[in-house]
């Protein structure tokens, strides 16, 4: 077998942002499952980075997954409290219907 | 050979798991795969040395993040089989996009691999484990070069916290709450008035 090395991990991340975007596209309806493959996507990108700053011996990196982490956690909080008045307004979570801002 | 065994074994979970988040039926067991990536991921970032970030992943997300999918999934009362009705119509043009994503990142990546790699800062460079600690090293990075980003970090979360409150808050009518205020400032006069009745008079 060969040895892991960097090309490895990017291809576990690349496969993971693909995931992530499909899901997007493929789930247009569900709103939960939309912000699923928004962390996937962001889980993706954190395994991008770590990987890099291992492989390149560069601390800042992983100081950049923390920042990532903090900002992913910040959108599931905000993203699942617009889904919840969202919910107790229209009775709903459909994607198709969100479109009362349209002029 | 147990370090190429285990990172086969992390990717192929963690790859499994994505694909399930997007495909299963029932949303909470969308939300537990979701929760199986992210162990899994935790995992690959141990392999690659990064303790502390593989720690956090799993206290942040698995500990907040997911919890809060689940609370919200089971809060809300929706015919998810409704939700599914779309899935056969959006498959090729959501394959198509994926497809082409992917074939982008694989040219991005053998690109980057025939250019040679790149040059990095010594400045920010991992120091030897028998040196510090990863932690440490996070640490001491964090709280010296980054600590406007840090404090930014903080604020962001603030401001998040606060927005869910300010969006999720609301008042209920009918709902019977003690007020202070109006129970101090309450006077005999506004309870009731005496009135004087003359005999055989009534009011």
């Amino acid at each position: 077998m060969m040895e892991i090395g960097l090309a490895h991990y990017l291809t576990v991340a690349a496969m993971l942002f693909t995931i992530g975007i499909f899901g997007i596209f493929l789930n247009r309806k569900n709103v939960i499952i939309i912000l699923m493959s928004v962390e996937l996507i962001l889980l993706s990108v954190n395994i991008n980075f770590v990987a890099f700053s291992s492989y390149l011996h560069d601390m800042v990196g992983q100081v950049f997954t923390m920042f990532i982490l903090t900002v992913a956690a910040g959108e599931a909080a905000i993203g699942l409290a617009i889904l919840v008045i969202y919910f107790r307004n229209r009775g709903s979570i459909a994607v198709e219907d969100i479109h009362l801002m349209k002029g | 050979m147990i370090y190429t065994f285990c990172f086969y074994l992390f990717a192929t979970v963690t790859v499994f798991s994505g694909i399930m988040v997007i495909s299963s039926r029932n949303p909470v067991h969308s939300v537990l795969y979701l929760i199986l990536a992210f162990f899994n991921s935790a995992g690959l970032f141990v392999m690659l040395g990064a303790e502390f970030v593989a720690m956090i992943l799993v206290i942040v997300y698995v500990g907040a993040v997911a919890v809060l999918f689940i609370f919200v999934v089971m809060m809300l009362d929706i015919d998810y089989s409704e939700m599914r009705k779309g899935f056969q119509k959006y498959l090729p043009i959501g394959g198509l996009i994926g497809f082409l994503l992917l074939a982008e990142l694989a040219l991005v990546g053998m690109g980057w691999g025939l250019s040679g790699g790149v040059v990095t800062d010594p400045a920010t460079a991992i120091p030897a484990l028998t040196e510090m600690s990863n932690t440490e090293a996070l640490g001491s990075l964090l709280y010296t070069k980054y600590v406007f980003l840090f404090q930014m970090a903080g604020l962001i979360l603030l401001v998040a916290m606060i927005g869910a409150i300010v969006l999720t808050h609301r008042k209920r009518p009918g709902v019977k709450k003690q007020n202070i205020n109006k129970q101090v400032m309450h006077r005999r006069s506004d309870a009731y008035e005496i009135v004087k009745v003359k005999p055989g008079q009534g009011i």
